[in-house]
């Protein structure tokens, strides 16, 4: 089964490389974008039939790996 | 005065370690990333580089590593643990060191070299060093030190943030910050101050004719501890 995961810096956590992509969309002439906040998807195959218990061991991962829990938060979809 | 230096797929600043442990005294082994169990050591060092591409997050992967359990028992058992540049993200990434390293805040790769001031001398890698303000050499991406408030009042209650970035004279002001590290952080201690994590290089500044010699008080210093 595979499962779906976003990880996101939290509010208030420096994002330059989201501020460069901002500041490029403007000067490409998108000048409605206020904020691009960049982060990261993972597509988890995980050997289990039943939907509730991969989601709790891929939850488990995502706080021993896949973010870091400082800076980051984390999204099973 | 044993010292390990180990090396994970993408360390590259291993060799620079080892010639300047060995210059200064240490008898130094190389342990690959692989192996479980440490050589009979004092001093443990997780070296400058990109450890696995810096995938997923500088360090996060080298983290994970199997040798890292004995090097967390080491540490534990009050052994001196040394990470730098990416040996710093490393100790972050496995929680032995409080906070994290994100990119620099200008988006650029960094390589100059700067001054740190040496905030506490009340541990063994800088106890009897008379200099006040050392310059070394930074070459990192990601750099820029970050912790929560409760994490940054943890360091400065107990007086564990080791050095900071400064200028010549030893002022810590915005100016002289070159990453966009909190409070210019640049290197920090565990609460038992045996473990040490900072970005900036000393192995890189013990040749004279080469570079400068601040590194190579930091070794000789370190070596004492262990006469």
């Amino acid at each position: 089964m595979k499962i779906k995961v976003i990880v996101t810096l939290k509010n208030g956590v420096l994002d330059p490389q989201g501020r460069a992509i901002q500041q490029t969309l403007n000067g490409m002439g998108f000048s409605s974008v206020n904020e691009v906040r960049q982060g990261k998807f993972f597509e988890v195959d995980v050997n289990e039939k039943d939907e509730a218990k991969a989601k709790i061991k891929v939850e488990d991962m995502c706080k021993k790996l896949l973010a870091n829990l400082v800076i980051e938060n984390f999204e099973i979809l | 005065m044993n010292s390990s230096v180990i090396i994970f797929p993408g360390s590259n600043c291993d060799r620079d370690m080892d010639v300047a442990l060995k210059k200064f005294g240490f008898k130094n082994e190389m342990v690959w990333h692989d192996d479980q169990q440490l050589p009979k050591s004092d001093l443990i060092v997780l070296p400058g580089g990109f450890s696995y591409g810096d995938y997923l997050r500088c360090g996060s992967i080298a983290g994970k590593s199997k040798i890292i359990k004995s090097v967390i028992d080491f540490a534990a058992k009050g052994g001196l643990v040394l990470g730098i540049c990416n040996g710093f993200q490393i100790l972050t990434e496995t929680g032995l060191l409080p906070g994290v390293l994100q990119q620099n805040k200008n988006i650029e790769f960094i390589c100059k070299n700067v001054f740190v001031k040496v905030n506490n001398k009340n541990n063994k890698y800088f106890n009897s060093i008379d200099k006040d303000v050392l310059e070394l050499h930074i070459a990192h991406n990601e750099g820029n030190y970050f912790c929560t408030s409760d994490e940054l009042k943890m360091l400065k209650d107990n007086d564990l943030v080791a050095v900071s970035y400064c200028n010549e004279k030893g002022e810590v002001n915005e100016k002289s910050n070159p990453n966009g590290a909190l409070q210019n952080i640049a290197g920090i201690f565990n609460k038992e101050k045996n473990i040490l994590g900072m970005m900036p290089h000393p192995e890189r500044m013990i040749d004279k004719y080469l570079s400068g010699e601040d590194g190579s008080i930091f070794f000789k210093n370190l070596l004492n501890n262990f006469k």
